[in-house]
C-alpha cells in the first residue's frame, strides 16, 4: 500500500472512531446520566426511560458499536486489499 | 451434611476436575505459549476468556448487591458500575486492542518500554505489579468467603485449596492453560447466575427473560421503596450527585481501557482481525452478566422488602438465618439483630422513615442468597457457588499471569539477564508464577483491611496513570518519552495524593468540589494527558523509524519495519 492509501486508511479509519465514540458519549453520559431526569418522565414497558439506559440500553449500545466498528473496519481492509494479516508474536 | 451442602460440593468438585484435565491437556513449552498462548486463540474463545478475566468475584458475588442496597437504598446509582464497567470495552476495542497486537509483545510493559524508553518500562512493571497484587487478594478473599459460609469450611482452608487448582494451571499451562480453564470458567459463571435470575423472573413476573422482567416490578419497588423511607428505586442522583456520577463512570471506563491484565489478552488473539473479534465476543459475553445484574438486584430487593420487612426474627425464612449465623445479616453496625422499637417485628427500612432500621444485609451475600430468597432448589445453590469460584479463580489467574511476566520478562530477562534462554526464561516465569501464587494466597488469608476500598480506586489508578501513555503512544506519533513518563508519574501522584487526603481510612478530608477519590482518577487523567502533551512539545521528539513503527501500527496488515522491531532491532 503506498503512502497516499495509507493516509486514506487512517483518515477513514479515524472517522469511523470518531462517530462511534460519539454515540458512545452519548448513550452514557448523556441518556444514562446528563438527562437522565427528563428521560425518567417517559415510560416503557415499566422502565423509566433514562433508567433502563443506565442499566441496559447503553450496555446493548456498547455491544452494537463493536459489532458496527468490526464489521466496517473488515469492509475497509478488503476495500484496501488487506487479506495477510501479521501473524506473528514477536519477543525481542 | 445439608441436602443444599451435597449439591455444592458436588458441583465444585466436578467443575475443580473440569479445569485440572483443560489445564493438562493444554500445558505448553515455551515462553510465547506461557505469556501469550502462541497468539492463537481464536476470538470468541479468547472473548470468553476475556471475559471470565474480567468479571471478578466482585462483579458475580457484589455488584447485583451495591445496585440493590446501595447508599439511601436507591437502584440507581450503581448504573455507575454497570456502564463504567461496559463501556471501557469500546474504547478497549476501538483504541487499544487493535493496535497492540499488531506491536505483538508480551505486556503492557513491553510496549511502553519499546515505544518510549526503559524508565518508562520500569515505571509500567510497578503499576501493573501493584494493581493486580491488590486485586488478587480481594479474589482470594472471595474463595474463602464462598468456601466459609457454603461449605462450611474454614476459609484459609478455601483460599488453600483455591490456591493449589490456581497453582497447579497457572504453573503448568501459562497463558495457553488460563485461557482455555478461563472458557470453562466463563461457561460455568454464567450458567449458574442466568439459571436463577431467569427462573426468579418467571416466578415473579411470568417474564423469562430477566433482562425485560425487571420492567414489571420497578413501580411496585419504587412504591415500596418510598413507603419503608428509602428514595424511589429508579430515582436519579440519590447516591451521587451528577457530577461525581460523570467521573466515577469515566474513571471506570478509562481505567477498565487501562488494566494490564485485560489489554494483555489482545495479544493472545491470532491477529489484528481476530484481537477486534474477541473485543466484541468479550463485551457480548460480558454484557450477559451485565444486563441480568440489576434485573438480580431488584428482584431480590423486592423479596427483601415484602418478605424480611415486617417479620419477626423466627419467622423470617431459613437464608435469613443461615446469613445471619455468619455474621453477614446483623443489626445496624454489625450489631446482633435486636427487635429495637419493641414492635415485636424486624423492620428493615430507609433513612427518610421515622421507623429505626434493625436490619443490615451485607452487599455480597444478595446474588450467594437470591436462589434461596427467590426459593429455588437446592442444586441451582450449588450451582451458583461453583459459579462463585470460577469468577474469583480465572482472575485470580489472569492476574497472577500479568504479575509472573511482568518479572519473568520485564525485569529478568530484559533487565538482570538478556542473554537467557528459552528454557530458563520459562523456568523464570514459573518460579514467578508460583512466589506470586503464594503471595496472594497470604493476603486472601489476611487481607489488609483497605483491599475493599483499594479494589475500586485501582480503576481511578489505571485510568490516571496507563490510558492516556497508550493511547497518546499509539495516535500521536509526536509523543515523546519524556512526556509519558512525566505524564505517568505526575497522573499516578496526584491521584493518590487525593485519595489518601479524602479516603476516610487515612485522612478523610473534605476534597475539592466535593469529588469522590473513586472519580478523581478522571482528574487525574486529565491531568496526564495535559503533562504529557505539553512535556512532549518541549523535548527530543522520537526517532524518525520509531515514528514510522508508530506508523505501521496503524495497519492491521504485514509491515517491515514492524517485523524488524521483531527480531530485536533498536528504533530508538
Amino acid at each position: 500500500m503506498d503512502d497516499a492509501a495509507r493516509q486514506e486508511y487512517w483518515r477513514r479509519n479515524l472517522r469511523l472512531m470518531a462517530v462511534l465514540l460519539t454515540i458512545w458519549a452519548l448513550v452514557s453520559f448523556g441518556a444514562g446520566i446528563l438527562f437522565v431526569e427528563a428521560l425518567n418522565t417517559i415510560v416503557i414497558a415499566g422502565f423509566p426511560l433514562g433508567f433502563w439506559f443506565a442499566q441496559q440500553g447503553s450496555i446493548i449500545t456498547f455491544v452494537a458499536l463493536i459489532a458496527i466498528y468490526v464489521w466496517r473496519m473488515d469492509r475497509l481492509d478488503a476495500e484496501f486489499g488487506i487479506d495477510a494479516y501479521e501473524q506473528e508474536v514477536h519477543h525481542s | 451434611m445439608s441436602e443444599v451442602q451435597i449439591w455444592t460440593f458436588g458441583f465444585v468438585a466436578v467443575t475443580f476436575g473440569i479445569y485440572i484435565y483443560v489445564a493438562w491437556a493444554s500445558r505448553v513449552k515455551d515462553t510465547a505459549g506461557f505469556y501469550v498462548a502462541g497468539g492463537g486463540i481464536p476470538a470468541p474463545a479468547n472473548g470468553a476468556a476475556i471475559a471470565a478475566d474480567w468479571m471478578s468475584a466482585a462483579s458475580f458475588i457484589s455488584m447485583a448487591g451495591l445496585i440493590a442496597l446501595g447508599l439511601n437504598g436507591n437502584g440507581y446509582g450503581g448504573s455507575t458500575y454497570l456502564m463504567g464497567w461496559t463501556g471501557g470495552y469500546v474504547l478497549l476495542a476501538l483504541l487499544l486492542a487493535p493496535y497492540l497486537r499488531k506491536f505483538g509483545k508480551y505486556t503492557i510493559p513491553d510496549f511502553v518500554g519499546d515505544r518510549y524508553s526503559e524508565t518508562g518500562r520500569m515505571v509500567a512493571v510497578l503499576c501493573a505489579v501493584v494493581v493486580s497484587f491488590v486485586y488478587v487478594a480481594g479474589q482470594m478473599a472471595g474463595v474463602g468467603v464462598v468456601f466459609a459460609n457454603l461449605l462450611s469450611v474454614d476459609r484459609n482452608i478455601g483460599v488453600l485449596i483455591g490456591m493449589t487448582i490456581v497453582f497447579f494451571y497457572a504453573v503448568l499451562g501459562g497463558m495457553k492453560g488460563i485461557t482455555w480453564t478461563q472458557v470453562c470458567q466463563y461457561t460455568v459463571l454464567i450458567i449458574a447466575y442466568l439459571i436463577p435470575a431467569i427462573a426468579v423472573s418467571s416466578k415473579l413476573t411470568g417474564i423469562p427473560v430477566p433482562q425485560v422482567g425487571f420492567g414489571r416490578i420497578l413501580e411496585e419497588l419504587n412504591t415500596l421503596s418510598v413507603e419503608l423511607g428509602f428514595h424511589e428505586y429508579t430515582a436519579a442522583f440519590a447516591q451521587w450527585n451528577m457530577m461525581n456520577m460523570v467521573l466515577i463512570t469515566a474513571a471506570l471506563m478509562f481505567g477498565t481501557a487501562g488494566l494490564p491484565h485485560v489489554i494483555v489478552r489482545f495479544y493472545t488473539a491470532k491477529n489484528v482481525r481476530a484481537a477486534r473479534y474477541s473485543a466484541l465476543w468479550a463485551l457480548f459475553f460480558i454484557a450477559l452478566l451485565y444486563t441480568t445484574a440489576p434485573a438480580v438486584a431488584s428482584y431480590a430487593k423486592l423479596n427483601i422488602l415484602k418478605n424480611v420487612n415486617g417479620a419477626a426474627l423466627a419467622d423470617q425464612p431459613s437464608w435469613f438465618h443461615r446469613w445471619a449465623d455468619v455474621g453477614l445479616i446483623s443489626g445496624p453496625g454489625g450489631a446482633p439483630l435486636t427487635d429495637l422499637n419493641n414492635d415485636g417485628v424486624l423492620n428493615f427500612t430507609g433513612a427518610l422513615s421515622s421507623v429505626p432500621t434493625e436490619i443490615a444485609i451485607n452487599n455480597d451475600i444478595l446474588v450467594l442468597a437470591s436462589p434461596e430468597i427467590g426459593g429455588l432448589p437446592a442444586p441451582v445453590i450449588g450451582l451458583v457457588a461453583a459459579g462463585a469460584l470460577a469468577a474469583a479463580l480465572s482472575t485470580a489467574s489472569g492476574l497472577l499471569l500479568v504479575i509472573s511476566s511482568s518479572i519473568a520478562n520485564d525485569v529478568y530477562h530484559k533487565k538482570i539477564n538478556p542473554a537467557a534462554d528459552e528454557k530458563k526464561q520459562l523456568l523464570v516465569g514459573r518460579i514467578a508464577m508460583a512466589a506470586a501464587i503464594l503471595v496472594a494466597g497470604y493476603l486472601g488469608i489476611n487481607p489488609p483491611g483497605f483491599v475493599a476500598e483499594v479494589v475500586a480506586l485501582a480503576f481511578g489508578l489505571a485510568a490516571a496513570s496507563f490510558f492516556p501513555a497508550l493511547v497518546l503512544g499509539i495516535f500521536w506519533k509526536r509523543c515523546t518519552a519524556a512526556g509519558a513518563a512525566a505524564g505517568m508519574i505526575t497522573g499516578i501522584a496526584v491521584t493518590l495524593a487525593y485519595m489518601a487526603w479524602t479516603l476516610p481510612a487515612y485522612g478523610g478530608g473534605d476534597g475539592l468540589f466535593g469529588i469522590d477519590p473513586k472519580g478523581f482518577g478522571t482528574v487525574g487523567m486529565l491531568i496526564n494527558f495535559t503533562v504529557t502533551i505539553v512535556v512532549s512539545q518541549f523535548t527530543t521528539k522520537p526517532s524518525a523509524k520509531m515514528q514510522a513503527l508508530v506508523e505501521e501500527i496503524r495497519f492491521p496488515g504485514r509491515t517491515d519495519l514492524v517485523a524488524k522491531h521483531a527480531e530485536g532491532a533498536d528504533l530508538h
